[in-house]
């Protein structure tokens, strides 16, 4: 709440806010930041409305109704329980993982590195999914093997530690990405000054290596709290079956049910889970501005402290997780998806296509779903890399009093619950004031709610590249004649693609098999991968889900792959996971 | 080409005056160089003079046009000001080949193809790297990238060409060589010149004027031989030049141009600041220095000023002494000898000549 009345701060500061210079061409560039404040904040102030008005009339009866019911605490506290827990997992996994292939000699780095990106592609509840298939009772794989636990026990997977684990293996790539990042600014020579004081061993580690790389590991976790916390697919296909239920399953459900009060509680509910985010993001901002850890020096080499004669034993240790958090539970998923029925146990002789075929050959709403997904995350990508060019110029170029207010603001969207985001969505779209069009039940409304979620994940990269590169580059065009538009599209422009292209690659991939978003957003005709995977699980049809998932696994392994092979040619840096 | 006026141009930094009331007139052609300590301002005058920043008083004119005068509201964007700038990163883009680099003004320009590459030829020509024209920037050396920005400078026929500190990155030993190619380029094309550095060797090895700045302010601008021979405050008789400045009491003025100053127990004949001699308050206050170059000031046995030596280093055809002086032995002269001496060696010294000056406090110019 402190979060948000500083946010409030900001606002006398937005009438004041004035460029440093009076360049006409510079004031167009502000209207800009007009669309990205309606597609990415003002849903989310008009669901805030929702939540403070009974009838029309100010009022906190919501607020006195929801506060004051313990399941609304019980499910705050499942929440925090379970995205702790589950950070806390990504951060042993994923900040391991960063720190051996970033720091040390062992082999096959771009396989691994290449591998361990593969979870955070694939859809949450498909890994859900994939993992209770893989350890239930009627677990195929185990069935096949005859050790799958007794029928009638229960899912060990169905409950809070088993909600946190998959979290924590969903996000352990989140941690890794920004470490890694920040592990490959740290200059050599640091490091070797340490071991020249004497330093061996952890200490170098916990002296040196970790502080140094405090901000990134601050950064990781605080993405992976967020992204966890807000997290449905995971929480909804776990949770949901043991009762156990969590802010955005609470929300979902509230939703399930009518009322005339339902959006006034779910915006409160949103609004909790908003806090908490705010917090957790507020929080990461104050532990950073505290610590400067420049770097200084020159990032020559990449550091590789030689692991000896422990190498072999490391690599194993490495390739084993991978294979417990990637391979077997992708074989439970093949495994399901062929068996003839849920629950029969797979051999040699009764493995089937059938639910292959039926998917695609059959049921139409397949080939839909992949298409509306394909757009909607190629429209996403375009777009949005068109808008942050520019924008991220501003914000670095132009900084300001409202920059930096939209700065903060443009986290809100893809730090809240996907669900939140599309309620928001649908309050503020579902009747469009002064056109009177409503895109409710349109692609349209799931293509604006993915501009406002995704809007970060383009723009940061651009705004880091942006930041990174030296004024006198833009300078030099402009002394040569060069107006803004031209500078943008000779100088700039080029010189930015390839983290532009690593940002809609990044939005390409986490749009194509998104569900919380469109979970609330899609109708009939306009379903998207996640939902149509969700429902047909939900109904019973685990293996046509499972064959589904399969297929969208084996696309998303393609489509990086695809981006791997061609990486050789393609600027540097626009394969989000390569060196 | 045309000539440059500022005139009590201020910029500040928040509250931090990086440069404060400079008023500085460049003829048509001059080579000037802005010469200080890092962070003077000498910078952000090159960056107003350019129009990347915008300042907050006072007016500058390029060829008798206003280009900023935030009074009248006038600020000419620097794409518009049609000035060449050389910056101490090269500033090439490494995405376009050399020649797209140096062609670039004129493709903003949009000259047609034939007369752009007949002109992108000459520039290259002139920077002696016509056989380089397709290769990537990347590809190039320190020196020779600078010499790319240059003829991109030069293609576009500017007003002037601005200089940031353009040797800063190159070693001592190209340094030298580029000091001649901008000599020449400036003999070749009569451009006026403004040259940013902190290398005072650099500055007099150039430039026709040296405009020497310090806490936002211009302290002295004159030829470099002035500027040696006749620093006008402390610190421009620190900051140019080896040598030592000595705070003295007690000047008897001969003429105009001449005094005799009591150092220790001997008269030492000196040139004065004729500013000195119209305002004699001052030496009476104590506010009167001594500058005394090492080539000034020599060892003799016979000397009547007495001193011991502190160090002893050898350049080469001469040894150069710090000897402790004063009665308090309070001051260090750098001196020139013939032979070397002994650290704690006593020496006499003869002084041949000196310059008296008024300004020991650190004021504006």
């Amino acid at each position: 709440m402190q979060a948000v009345s500083r946010l409030r701060g900001f606002w006398p500061g937005m009438i004041t806010a004035r460029s440093n210079s009076n360049r006409s061409s510079d004031r167009l560039l502000y209207w800009l930041l007009v669309p990205v404040f309606v597609v990415s904040i003002l849903p989310i102030v008009r669901l805030g409305f929702e939540g403070v008005m009974v009838g029309g009339v100010p009022s906190f009866d919501y607020f006195r109704d929801v506060l004051g019911n313990g399941s609304t605490w019980q499910a705050t506290a499942n929440s925090l329980y379970t995205a702790g827990l589950g950070t806390i997992i990504s951060l042993l996994i994923g900040g391991s993982f960063a720190f051996l292939v970033a720091l040390t000699d062992v082999r096959a780095k771009a396989a691994l590195v290449f591998c361990f990106m593969i979870p955070m592609m694939i859809p949450p509840q498909i890994t859900a999914l994939s993992w209770v298939q893989l350890t239930g009772p009627s677990s195929a794989l185990l069935n096949a093997f005859g050790i799958a636990p007794a029928m009638g026990s229960p899912q060990p997977l169905y409950s809070a530690e088993g909600i946190a684990l998959l979290l924590g293996i969903q996000h352990a790539s989140i941690v890794f990405l920004t470490l890694r990042a920040n592990l490959r600014m740290l200059p050599r020579e640091q490091i070797e000054a340490a071991r020249l004081a004497g330093a061996r061993g952890g200490r170098l580690w916990w002296q040196i290596i970790l502080p140094l790389t405090s901000p990134g590991l601050i950064a990781g976790t605080a993405m992976a709290f967020v992204t966890a916390l807000g997290n449905f697919g995971i929480t909804a296909m776990l949770g949901i079956p043991a009762n156990y239920a969590t802010l955005p399953t609470l929300i979902y459900q509230k939703l399930a049910g009518f009322g005339p009060s339902v959006l006034g509680e779910v915006s409160v509910l949103a609004m909790l889970i908003g806090a908490i985010a705010i917090c957790g993001v507020a929080l990461h901002h104050r532990l950073l501005s505290k610590r400067d850890y420049r770097l200084m020096g020159m990032v020559g080499r990449p550091l590789d402290i030689s692991l000896g004669a422990r190498r072999p034993l490391i690599e194993a240790i490495l390739w084993a997780v991978l294979v417990a958090i990637l391979v077997v539970p992708l074989l439970a998923l093949i495994a399901t998806s062929l068996v003839p029925a849920f629950g029969v146990k797979l051999n040699f002789d009764n493995y089937s296509f059938a639910a292959f075929r039926e998917v695609l050959f059959v049921q139409p709403s397949t080939a839909r779903a992949f298409q509306n997904s394909f757009m909607l995350s190629v429209g996403a990508a375009v777009t949005l890399v068109l808008v942050c060019l520019p924008l991220a110029y501003v914000m670095v170029r132009r900084p300001s009093r409202l920059t930096k207010l939209i700065n903060l603001l443009v986290e809100v969207p893809y730090a809240l619950p996907g669900v939140v985001l599309a309620i928001a969505c649908i309050l503020l779209f579902i009747r469009i004031p002064l056109l009177d069009v409503s895109l409710y039940g349109t692609l349209g409304i799931i293509f604006i709610a993915y501009l406002a979620r995704f809007l970060v994940i383009a723009l940061r990269p651009v705004m880091n590249s942006f930041s990174q590169l030296d004024p006198a580059l833009e300078e030099a065009a402009q002394a040569c004649g060069a107006g803004l538009g031209r500078r943008l599209r000779d100088i700039l422009l080029p010189l930015a693609a390839p983290s532009a292209a690593a940002g809609a690659l990044l939005v390409f991939l986490t749009a194509f098999n998104e569900l919380t978003v469109s979970a609330l957003l899609w109708a009939s005709g306009n379903e998207t991968l996640g939902v149509l995977i969700f429902n047909l699980d939900d109904s019973g049809d685990t293996v046509l889900a499972s064959a589904v998932a399969v297929m969208v696994v084996l696309v998303v392994i393609a489509l990086m792959s695809c981006f791997q092979l061609a990486s050789r040619r393609l600027p540097k840096g626009v394969v989000p996971w390569q060196t | 080409m045309a000539d440059i006026n500022l005139s009590r141009i201020t910029k500040s930094f928040g509250d931090y005056r990086a440069v404060n009331q400079v008023s500085l007139d460049i003829a048509d052609g001059e080579f000037v160089a802005l010469l200080g300590p890092s962070g003077c301002g000498k910078t952000t005058l090159l960056r107003l003079l350019a129009g990347f920043e915008e300042p907050d008083g006072g007016v500058i004119s390029l060829g008798g046009q206003v280009v900023a005068d935030p009074q009248s509201n006038i600020m000419v964007t620097p794409e518009m000001r049609n000035l060449g700038i050389v910056f101490q990163s090269y500033a090439l883009w490494p995405h376009m080949s050399v020649a797209r680099n140096v062609g670039y003004p004129l493709e903003v320009r949009g000259l047609g193809r034939a007369e752009r590459d007949h002109k992108i030829k000459a520039a290259l020509d002139t920077v002696a790297l016509g056989p380089y024209a397709d290769r990537s920037p990347t590809e190039l050396s320190g020196g020779q990238r600078q010499r790319v920005a240059l003829a991109r400078c030069l293609v576009m026929e500017p007003r002037a060409v601005l200089l940031d500190e353009p040797l800063a990155n190159l070693d001592v030993h190209l340094r030298e060589t580029m000091q001649q190619a901008f000599l020449d380029f400036h003999r070749r094309t009569g451009a006026t010149m403004i040259y940013v550095t902190h290398d005072q060797a650099e500055a007099m090895a150039m430039a026709d004027r040296i405009a020497v700045m310090d806490k936002g302010h211009i302290r002295q601008m004159a030829a470099p031989e002035t500027l040696y021979r006749e620093p006008a405050d402390l610190m421009v008789a620190g900051f140019v030049g080896a040598g030592a400045v000595l705070p003295i009491s007690n000047v008897s003025i001969t003429d105009d141009r001449t005094c005799s100053v009591r150092l220790g127990d001997t008269d030492v004949a000196a040139r004065i600041c004729p500013n000195f001699v119209r305002n004699r308050a001052a030496a009476h206050a104590g506010q009167a220095g001594l500058c005394l170059r090492p080539e000034d000031v020599w060892v003799d046995d016979a000397g009547a000023l007495r001193g011991s030596v502190e160090d002893c280093v050898y350049l080469g055809g001469r040894f150069r002494l710090s000897v402790r002086i004063g009665q308090d032995r309070d001051h260090v002269l750098p001196v020139y000898a013939n032979r070397r001496a002994r650290i704690g060696e006593n020496v006499g010294l003869k002084v041949s000549d000196g310059w008296v000056f008024d300004r020991m406090q650190g004021e504006a110019a």
